[in-house]
C-alpha cells in the first residue's frame, strides 16, 4: 500500500525542507512505516518516485538501516539490547525470555539490538523505541503484556506518536 | 580518594527542574538563551577565535578536536555552509547525548544558533539517533517553541541572522555517527564513511563547506559565552579544559552520567561516593573500558584508576576518552566474552565499504565466538592478532588502519586489550575446555 | 624540480619504487605508477570512474602521510616517495587478498573469470594453499539472473562496487545497487524490477571475479582458448573499439578496448552480443539463383555468370538509368568503394544509394562543417536534433552524457519529445514533427545574438555565448515520419550561427563510409559531387555516370512503376527498412532483375533472381568508417561460412564479366585505391591504417594533430577486467606480438598481480617520418584531385500541412532492439525487441476515451493497424510515438514516405 493522500501532501513537504529531494528517503521510509507498519514494496517505489532515483536506490538505502522492516513484523517490536553492559547485566536473559515467550506471537516481533544508549539503567530495551531500564525476564514481560492491554500506549513501529 | 563531586555547566537546569527542564518555560526560567543574546553582540570571528579558542574546547564526539580550530577550516566566502549536529549516539555504553537531548533541548538548540551564527551557516541540520523516539519529539517541539520566540527563524532576535534547523531521524546504523557517514545518510544513501580529503570543511553536506559538531559540543557553547572563554578554560587540565559528561555503566553502584570536571581520575569516577559509589557487592575491578567500546580496556591496577580524565595523558596508556563511556566490570566478568560481544557489535555495524573491515570483523567475531564458547583453539589468540594487524597495522592506539575510517580497526581494541591482561586466562580456558575428550 | 614562485609547477616529480617520474599534478598515484610500468593492485579502481577506494588493495607507503593511503585517491605532488612493494606494504596487500578469499567460493573450475581472474592469479601464489578460515563461509543463493543478459553470483562478489558504480556514474541506470550492510553487503536490483541497461554487459566485462557473468557467454569458452582480435564493432555508427574473440571457429565474446576519442571501453549490449546471426543456421552460405521460380544453390561462376547477364540485359534494353543499387552502409569501406567502381564506373549508374529514406541527403552529411566525438567535451554547447542516440547510438550517448554531466558543457535538446539525454539537457526545445526547422532557425537567432522571446532558447544562448569553441550539432533524423527535408532545413538554419560543426547520427555500421566512398546519387568516392569528379574518375576507371541518379525513395518509386530493370540489393531489405512498406513491397515485386548481394531470406531478398551470400563482420579483414570519418581496422577472427566471400571480391568478379579488370587482390590493396583516387581518403593507405592506433579521421592532412601511431611501446594486459588499451591484441598484418604476462613471485606469501609488460614491439618506427610521408602524399593527391564537396543550403521550399484536431502527427523512430535481420537472428538480444506500443499524450488518451493497454486502430492514408495504446506524459498533445520495429506491424505500415509529415487517426475498437 503506497502513502494515504495525507501523508502524501506530509510527504511532499519533507522533500521540500531539503536541498536535494534523495535527503527524504530516510523520513520518508519512517513515514511509510508509520503509515503501514512496515516497509512495503509499493511504498519504496512511491519514495523512489517522489524523491526521484530509482526503486533499487531506495532499497539500496533502506536496507542498510536496521530499523527498516523490509517483512511484516508484530505491532509491538521489542528491541533488547545485549551489548557490553546490557551483557553483564541480564540482558541475554532478558532476551532469551521474551524471545522464548513470544515465539509464535503475530503481535510481537522480539529481536536482539545494539547498545540503545540506556546503559545507566541496563539491561534496557524499548517497545516500539520507547525505553524500558532495570528489567528483569518478568517485569520486561510484564511491560510488553502492558502494552498488549492497552494500558501503556505504544508508538508505531518507526517510533512515533500516533 | 577525595569525595569528588559533579560540576555541572550542561547538567545544571536537568537538577534544578528534574520535571520540566525541557520546556522552553523551564529553559527561559533559568537563563536559557541568555548565552545566545550575548553571542549576538559579537562578530562570528571573535565568538570562535576568541570566545571559544581560549575556551580550548575540544570535541566531545570522540576524537577530542578543537572546535574552533575546526571552524577555522571553512573556506572563506563560500556559501552556503552547513552546520551538521551529531546526535546519532551509538557507541557502546554512551548515554549522554540522549539525556542532553531529552532533557534539556533548548540548551543544544542555543549550542547550534551561537555555532551557526559564529561560522555564518542559515540551515542546520540535526542528525538524530532513529531509536531516539523521546528525544526527537522533544527536539521537536523545542524547536517549535524557539521558533515561536523568535530564537529561530528570520532576523533572530533582531540580529539580522537567519537560521532554520532540519531535524533529521537516522534509521539504525552506528556508522551514521561517523561524520562523512553521517553526511551520506543525511543525502539519502547509504551510510558509508567518504574518502578524505576532501575533508567536510571543504567539501561535506551536498559538497557545501560543513561542520559537524557533536551534541554536548554545542549543548556547552552557550556557557562558554556567558562565563568568557578565559574562564571556561580555568576548569579542567592541560589541554582538556572544562567538564566532559561521564556515562559511567556496568557493575558500578551507581551507574548514570556525570558531569565531571577534567582532571580528576577514574578511581575518583568509579569510586567516589556522589559519582559511581564503587563496585557492587563491595567488588574490585577487573578491567574497564574508558572511552566507549572503541577503545583499547585499562585494569584495576593502580596505575590504571589513577590515570587521570585528561585527553592526551590517557593516550600514553594507549586508550583514549572518547565519548566519554567508562563500562565497569569486576572480577566475576568474562573479558573473553566481552570481547566478542564487542566484536560481534562491530561486525554488525561495519557498513561494507573496506574489505578489512567488512571480511576482518566478521572473522573475529567468529573466532571469538569459538573462544568465549569453549571452542577455542591455542593458537586462535595469535590468529586474532594477525588478522587485527591486517586491519590495524601495528595494533597501536591510535590506530594506524587499513580503512577508511575508524571502526574496522576499534574492533581490534578489544582483542589487543584481551591478549594484553588476560592472555593467561584464555589459553588457560581453551586448556580446561580441551580435556573432556 | 625548481619552479618559479607563484605559478603552479606544470608537472610535478615523485619517487615510486626509487624510480624518479615526472607526473601532471593531480593525477593519481596508481595511474602515474602503472604508466611508468609500476601495476600496483587493485579491483576497485577502474580508470573511467571516480575512485572510491573501498577495496584496499592497493595500499601503498607514502613517505610523511599517515598508515598506508590507497594509492587510487591520492594525487601525486611534488617530492612524494612512494613505495608499492616493500615488507609493511605487501603484509597488508597479502592481508586484504586473504580477507577478500575467505568468504569467497572455490569454484573456479565452473567460473567463467576462470583463468582471467586476478583473485585466481594471486591465491596461486600466495604459498599455502590451506586457509586460515576454519569457519563457515557465507553462503547466498547462486547464481541470479538480474536482467535477461546477466546473472548475479553474490558469493563471488567481492564488494568493488565496479558494477554499481558504472550503472550510475556512467550508464545513468542505477537500477543495481548495493543493498545490505557489512559481512551481508550485496549487489542487488529492486524486486521486479532487473538490470534492463543497454549497456549492462559493460558490468560483466568490468566485474574482476566471476560475480557477474552474461548468459550469452556463459560456459561458452575458457580463456585459454580464446584467440583475439581487435575490431571495430559495426553495429552502429559509433564504431567502438572491441576484441574479438573465437572459440573453435565460432565468434563468442566482444570486449570493449579503451580508445580514448571513441568509447572509452565501452560497448552497448546490441553490440557486444548482437554478433550471433553470423552464425545463424538460415544464413545463406552458398550462391542461389532462380530456376523454374525457385532460388536453388548453384556455384559461384553460374551465379556471377547469371547476374552479370541479368544487368547487362536491363543496360542493353533500357541504358544505365533503369538500373540501381540500393545499400552498402553495412559493408567495408572496401566493399563500399569496389562496389562504387563497378556500378558508377562499370554499370555507369548513379541510382545507388546506401541509405534507405531513413537518413539524411548525402550532400549534407559530406558537405557541412564536421566534428569529433571528443569535440563535444571541449563544445561551447551540444545541440542534439537527433532521434534518441540511447537507442539509435548508445556509446555515443555516454559520451554526450559525459560531456553534459561531468565535463559541465551545455546540451540542447531539440526533438519533438523527451528522450534520454533530455534529463542531462541544460535547455529542452521542443518542435512538432516537420517543424524542426522553425525552432532551429529562432536557436539560430538566438546564438547570433538576437532576443527571440522563446525563454528556453534565449537562455540556453546566453550559455553558450559565455563559453569558448565551436557549437556542436548533433545531426539526425528525430522522426522517420517526417520528411527529411525538415532536417536539412534545420541544418541549414544552424548553419548560420557562428561556428556550427556537425556531429552526423546516421545510424547504419558504416553508413558515413559508403557516403565517403560514393554510394550516393551524385556523389563519387572522397567526398566529391559527381560534376565536379567525373573527369577524373572517368580517367582513373575508365567510366563515370553521364547525370545524377536517383535517391532509394526515387529507385522504389521507380521500380514500383516498372521504371527500374535492375536492382541490386546490397545487404539490404527495403521492405524492413524503408520507412513506407506499401510503397517497398510494390517497389521489390515490380523491380526487374534483382540481384541480393546479402546473407539472409527475407520479404525483400526472396523476390531476387540471384543471391550472391557474402562474408560479414568477423569473417574478413577490412575498415569502417564512423560517424565522425575516422577510419578503423575490423579484424578476421573466424573464417567465413560456406562459400561466402567479401562484397568487394563479389563486385571484383562481376566486374571482370563486363571485361574490366580491377586488379584489386586484397583488402590492403582496395585501401591503397582509395588512398589514391579517393580525395577524403589521401594518404590513408594500407600501411597507415595498420599503424594508426585510433584509427585516421578524414580527411588526413586536417586531422593530422590526432593521429596516434600504433605506440612502439605497447603496454600489454590480458585481464578483461582492465581497460584494454588498443593496440595491446595482436593483429594480423602488425608486427606487434603478445607478451607474456609476468607473474611475479617474491618471498613468502608474496602479493603477485598480473603486470602489464612495458616492452618495445616490432620495428621501431619514426613516427615522424611515417606522418609526415602520409600527409604529403595526401597534399600531392589533393592538389591533383577535385575538391572535396562543400554544402551551401538551397532555399527552403518545404512546407508542413496544418494538422486537424482530430488526428495525431506520427513521430517514429527507432528503439535498440528492433526486428532487423541481425538481431533477430541473435538469440540472446532477439526477445529483447518488443512490439510497438502506440504512445499519446495522457489527455489524448482520455479523449480518445481508452485505457492504458487498450487496443485501438490507428489508420493513415498508407494503411491501418491494431495497436496497444498507452498514456505518455512525455509525448505532447497532438503527437503519437511509434517505434520502428522491421519486421512485424509498425509504423512503417502507416507513413506515407512522400509527404512532409505522417498524420493518423486513432479509433476504439468497437
Ligand atoms: C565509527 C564512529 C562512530 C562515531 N559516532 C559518533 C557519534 O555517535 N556521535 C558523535 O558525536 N560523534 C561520533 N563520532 C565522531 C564523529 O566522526 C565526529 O568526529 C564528531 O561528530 C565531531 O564532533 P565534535 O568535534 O564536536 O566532537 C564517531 C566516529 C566514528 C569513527
Ligand atoms: S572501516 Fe568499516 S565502517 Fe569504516 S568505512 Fe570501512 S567498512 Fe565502513
Ligand atoms: S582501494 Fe584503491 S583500487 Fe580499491
Amino acid at each position: 500500500m503506497a502513502f494515504t493522500p495525507e501523508n502524501l501532501a506530509r510527504a511532499r513537504e519533507v522533500v521540500a525542507r531539503y536541498p536535494r529531494p534523495k535527503s527524504a528517503i530516510l523520513p520518508l521510509a519512517h513515514l511509510a512505516q508509520d503509515q503501514d507498519g512496515w516497509l512495503t514494496r509499493d511504498a519504496m517505489a512511491e519514495i523512489a518516485q517522489l524523491t526521484g532515483v530509482t526503486a533499487a536506490d531506495v532499497l539500496g538505502t533502506c536496507s542498510f538501516y536496521t530499523m527498516f522492516k523490509r517483512d511484516p513484523v508484530g505491532r509491538l517490536v521489542v528491541s533488547v539490547c545485549t551489548n557490553a553492559t546490557c551483557l553483564v547485566t541480564g540482558g541475554p536473559e532478558v532476551l532469551e525470555h521474551l524471545e522464548h515467550r513470544y515465539a509464535d506471537d503475530p503481535e510481537v516481533t522480539v529481536e536482539e539490538v545494539e547498545c540503545i544508549a540506556a546503559c545507566g539503567g541496563a539491561p534496557a530495551m524499548q517497545v516500539n523505541y520507547e525505553f524500558h531500564e532495570k528489567l528483569t525476564p518478568d517485569t520486561a514481560a510484564e511491560v510488553v503484556e502492558a502494552y498488549r492491554r492497552g494500558e501503556l500506549e505504544a508508538r508505531t513501529v518507526s517510533g512515533s506518536r500516533r | 580518594m577525595a569525595d569528588v563531586g559533579e560540576t555541572r555547566i550542561i547538567t545544571r537546569r536537568m537538577h534544578e527542574r528534574p520535571d520540566d527542564s525541557w520546556t522552553i518555560e523551564a529553559s527561559l526560567g533559568s537563563g536559557g538563551y541568555d548565552g545566545l543574546r550575548k553571542a549576538l553582540t559579537m562578530t562570528g570571528e571573535q565568538i570562535g577565535q576568541e570566545q571559544v579558542k581560549a575556551s580550548g574546547l575540544r570535541g566531545r564526539g570522540g576524537a577530542g578536536f578543537p572546535t574552533a580550530t575546526k571552524w577555522s577550516f571553512l573556506p572563506k566566502g563560500v556559501y552556503p555552509r552547513y552546520l551538521v549536529v551529531n546526535a546519532d549516539e551509538g557507541e557502546p555504553s554512551t548515554f549522554k547525548d540522549r539525556m542532553l537531548i531529552e532533557r534539556d533541548p533548548h540548551q543544544l538548540i542555543e549550542g547550534i544558533v551561537i555555532a551557526a551564527f559564529a561560522i555564518g551557516c542559515n540551515l542546520a541540520f540535526v542528525y538524530v539517533r532513529g531509536e531516539f523516539a523521546l528525544g526527537y519529539d522533544r527536539l521537536r517541539q523545542a524547536v517549535d517553541d524557539a521558533r515561536a520566540k523568535g530564537f529561530l527563524g528570520t532576523d533572530i532576535l533582531g540580529s539580522g541572522f537567519d537560521l532554520d534547523i532540519v531535524l533529521h531521524r537516522g534509521a539504525g546504523a552506528y556508522i551514521c555517527g561517523e561524520e562523512t557517514g553521517l553526511l551520506e545518510s543525511l543525502e539519502g544513501e547509504r551510510g558509508m564513511p567518504r574518502i578524505r580529503p576532501p575533508f567536510p570543511a571543504i567539501e561535506g553536506l551536498y559538497a557545501k563547506p560543513t561542520v559537524v559538531n557533536n551534541v554536548e559540543t554545542l549543548a556547552t557553547l552557550p556557557h562558554i559565552i556567558l562565563m568568557g572563554g578565559e574562564e571556561y578554560a580555568k576548569l579542567g587540565v592541560g589541554r582538556s579544559t572544562g567538564t566532559r559528561l561521564f556515562s559511567l555503566s556496568g557493575h558500578v553502584n551507581r551507574p548514570g552520567n556525570y558531569e565531571v570536571e577534567l582532571g580528576n581520575t577514574f578511581r575518583d569516577l568509579i569510586f567516589s561516593p556522589q559519582l559511581g559509589g564503587g563496585i557492587r557487592n563491595g567488588g574490585s575491578v577487573k578491567f574497564f573500558i574508558p572511552g566507549g567500546a572503541s577503545s583499547q580496556w585499562l585494569t584495576g591496577s593502580d596505575e590504571h584508576l589513577d590515570a587521570p580524565l585528561d585527553m592526551d595523558a590517557v593516550s600514553a596508556l594507549g586508550v583514549m576518552l572518547g565519548s566519554g563511556a567508562v563500562m565497569v566490570y569486576d572480577e566475576t566478568t568474562s573479558p573473553a566474552l566481552v570481547a566478542w560481544r564487542l566484536a560481534k557489535f562491530f561486525a554488525h555495524e561495519s557498513c561494507g565499504k573496506c574489505t578489512p573491515c567488512r571480511e576482518g570483523t566478521g572473522w573475529l567475531e567468529k573466532v571469538l565466538y569459538r573462544l568465549s564458547h569453549g571452542l577455542g583453539r591455542p593458537e586462535d589468540l595469535d590468529l586474532l592478532l594477525d588478522v587485527g594487524d591486517n586491519i590495524s597495522p601495528g595494533l597501536n592506539a591510535p590506530f594506524s588502519q587499513t580503512t577508511i575510517c575508524p571502526l574496522g580497526p576499534s574492533a581490534v581494541s578489544a582483542v589487543v586489550s584481551l591478549n594484553k591482561y588476560f592472555r593467561d586466562e584464555v589459553l588457560a580456558g581453551i586448556a580446561a575446555a580441551e580435556v573432556p575428550a | 624540480m625548481t619552479t618559479t614562485e607563484g605559478t603552479p609547477p606544470q608537472t610535478v616529480t615523485v619517487t615510486i619504487d626509487g624510480r624518479e617520474i615526472h607526473a601532471q599534478p593531480g593525477a593519481l598515484v596508481i595511474k602515474v605508477a602503472e604508466d611508468n610500468g609500476i601495476y600496483i593492485p587493485r579491483f576497485c579502481w577502474h580508470e573511467r570512474m571516480k575512485p572510491v577506494g573501498m577495496c584496499r588493495m592497493c595500499l601503498v607507503q607514502i613517505e610523511g602521510a599517515k598508515g598506508l593511503p590507497p594509492a587510487c585517491t591520492t594525487p601525486v605532488t611534488d617530492g612524494m616517495v612512494v613505495e608499492t612493494r616493500n615488507p609493511a606494504v605487501k603484509k597488508v596487500q597479502d592481508g586484504v587478498l586473504e580477507f577478500l578469499l575467505i568468504n569467497h567460493p572455490l569454484d573456479c573450475p565452473v567460473c567463467d573469470r576462470g583463468g582471467e581472474c586476478p583473485l585466481q592469479d594471486q591465491t596461486l601464489a600466495f604459498g599455502p594453499g590451506e586457509s586460515r578460515f576454519v569457519e563457515e563461509k557465507r553462503h547466498f543463493e547462486k547464481p541470479v539472473p538480474i536482467s535477461e543478459l546477466v546473472l548475479l553470483d553474490r558469493e563471488r562478489c567481492i564488494q568493488c562496487g565496479r558494477c554499481t558504480r558504472f550503472a550510475d556514474e556512467i550508464a545513468g541506470d542505477p537500477l543495481i545497487d548495493f543493498g545490505e550492510r557489512g559481512g551481508e553487503m550485496q549487489v542487488i536490483t529492486y524486486p521486479d524490477e532487473p538490470f534492463r541497461s543497454y549497456f549492462s554487459g559493460n558490468t560483466v566485462q568490468i566485474c574482476p571475479v566471476g560475480a557477474l557473468t552474461s548468459k550469452p557467454y556463459r560456459f561458452k569458452a575458457r580463456p585459454w582458448d580464446l584467440a583475439s582480435v581487435e575490431t571495430t564493432c559495426v553495429n552502429c555508427a559509433v564504431g567502438c573499439r572491441g576484441a574479438l574473440q573465437s572459440s573453435t571457429n565460432r565468434l563468442v565474446r566482444l570486449l570493449g578496448v579503451d580508445s580514448e576519442p571513441v568509447n572509452h571501453g565501452w560497448l552497448c549490449d546490441k553490440g557486444r552480443y548482437g554478433f550471433e546471426y553470423v552464425h545463424a543456421p538460415d544464413r545463406v552460405r552458398n550462391p542461389m539463383v532462380r530456376k523454374e521460380g525457385e532460388l536453388v544453390e548453384t556455384s559461384w561462376p553460374e551465379a556471377l555468370d547469371a547476374a552479370a547477364d541479368g544487368l547487362r540485359r536491363a543496360l542493353d534494353l533500357h541504358g544505365p538509368e533503369a538500373v540501381g543499387v540500393i545499400g552498402g552502409a553495412r559493408g567495408t569501406n572496401e566493399d563500399a568503394y569496389v562496389w562504387a567502381r563497378f556500378a558508377k564506373g562499370v554499370l555507369r549508374t548513379d541510382n545507388v544509394d546506401c541509405q534507405l529514406g531513413d537518413g539524411i541527403p548525402a550532400d549534407v552529411i559530406l558537405g557541412a562543417p564536421r566534428a569529433t566525438i571528443a569535440d563535444c567535451d571541449r563544445a561551447a554547447a551540444v545541440i542534439v536534433l537527433a532521434p534518441d542516440l540511447k537507442e539509435e547510438l548508445p556509446v555515443l550517448f555516454l559520451r554526450i552524457k559525459r560531456a553534459a554531466v561531468d565535463l559541465g558543457v551545455p546540451l540542447i535538446d531539440v526533438a519533438p519529445r523527451a528522450h534520454g539525454l533530455s534529463r542531462y539537457a541544460t535547455a529542452l526545445v521542443r518542435h512538432a514533427p516537420g517543424e524542426a526547422a522553425n525552432a532551429a532557425r529562432k536557436l539560430a537567432n538566438a546564438l547570433t545574438g538576437s532576443v527571440t522571446g522563446d525563454k528556453a532558447i534565449d537562455e540556453a544562448a546566453a550559455v553558450v555565448r559565455d563559453r569558448a569553441g565551436d557549437v556542436v550539432v548533433v545531426l539526425g533524423r528525430p522522426s522517420l515520419a517526417e520528411s527529411p527535408q525538415s532536417i536539412v532545413d534545420a541544418a541549414a538554419a544552424l548553419l548560420g550561427a557562428p561556428n556550427v560543426r556537425f556531429l552526423s547520427a546516421l545510424r547504419r555500421g558504416n553508413v558515413h563510409g559508403a557516403l565517403d566512398l560514393g554510394l550516393a546519387p551524385g556523389f563519387l568516392p572522397g567526398r566529391v559531387a559527381l560534376d565536379d569528379g567525373r573527369d577524373w574518375f572517368v580517367s582513373a576507371w575508365g567510366g563515370a555516370p553521364a547525370r545524377r541518379g536517383l535517391d532509394a525513395l526515387g529507385m522504389l518509386d521507380a521500380a514500383r512503376s516498372g521504371r527500374l530493370h535492375a536492382l541490386v540489393l546490397l545487404g539490404a531489405d527495403p521492405v524492413g527498412d524503408f520507412p513506407d512498406r506499401s510503397l517497398a513491397r510494390q517497389a521489390v515485386a515490380g523491380a526487374g532483375f534483382t540481384i541480393a548481394v546479402g546473407s539472409f531470406l527475407n520479404d525483400s531478398t526472396r523476390h531476387a533472381d540471384v543471391f550472391l551470400p557474402v562474408s560479414l563482420w568477423g569473417e574478413k579483414l577490412g575498415t569502417y568508417t564512423n560517424l565522425e570519418g575516422r577510419v578503423q581496422r575490423a579484424g578476421q577472427k573466424v573464417s567465413p561460412e560456406g562459400t561466402t566471400m567479401p562484397d568487394w571480391r563479389v563486385a571484383v568478379e562481376l566486374a571482370a564479366r563486363f571485361d574490366d579488370d580491377f586488379d584489386l587482390e586484397s583488402a590492403e590493396e582496395v585501401q591503397d585505391e582509395m588512398a589514391r583516387l579517393a580525395a577524403a581518403h589521401a594518404g590513408v593507405d594500407a600501411s597507415l591504417i595498420v599503424r594508426a592506433r585510433d584509427g585516421v579521421v578524414l580527411p588526413l592532412a586536417e586531422h593530422r594533430d590526432e593521429l596516434v601511431l600504433s605506440p612502439r611501446r605497447i603496454p600489454v594486459t590480458d585481464a578483461s577486467w582492465e581497460p584494454i588499451i588498443p593496440g595491446s591484441i595482436p593483429d594480423e598484418g602488425l608486427t606487434a606480438t603478445r607478451l607474456t604476462d609476468v607473474l611475479e613471485a617474491t618471498g613468502t606469501g608474496a602479493t603477485t598481480t598480473v603486470k602489464p609488460a612495458v616492452e618495445p614491439v616490432g620495428d621501431e618506427i619514426d613516427e615522424a617520418a611515417v606522418v609526415e610521408q602520409a600527409v604529403s602524399d595526401a597534399q600531392d593527391l589533393t592538389a591533383a584531385a577535385p575538391d572535396m564537396y562543400r554544402w551551401t543550403p538551397a532555399p527552403d521550399g518545404h512546407a508542413v500541412p496544418p494538422r486537424d484536431a482530430y488526428a495525431l502527427r506520427l513521430v517514429a523512430a527507432r528503439k535498440l532492439y528492433d526486428k532487423g535481420d541481425m538481431v533477430v537472428r541473435s538469440p540472446s538480444i532477439a526477445a529483447l525487441a518488443t512490439a510497438p506500443i502506440l504512445l499519446v499524450n495522457p489527455a489524448d488518451r482520455d479523449r480518445i476515451g481508452v485505457r492504458d493497454g487498450d487496443d485501438v486502430r490507428a489508420t493513415t492514408n498508407r494503411g491501418s493497424l491494431v495497436l496497444e495504446l498507452r498514456g505518455d506524459a512525455t509525448t505532447a498533445a497532438g503527437l503519437a510515438f511509434l517505434a520502428f520495429t522491421q519486421s512485424g506491424p509498425g509504423p512503417a505500415d502507416l507513413i506515407d514516405a512522400t509527404a512532409a509529415v505522417t498524420d493518423l487517426r486513432v479509433e476504439t475498437l468497437k
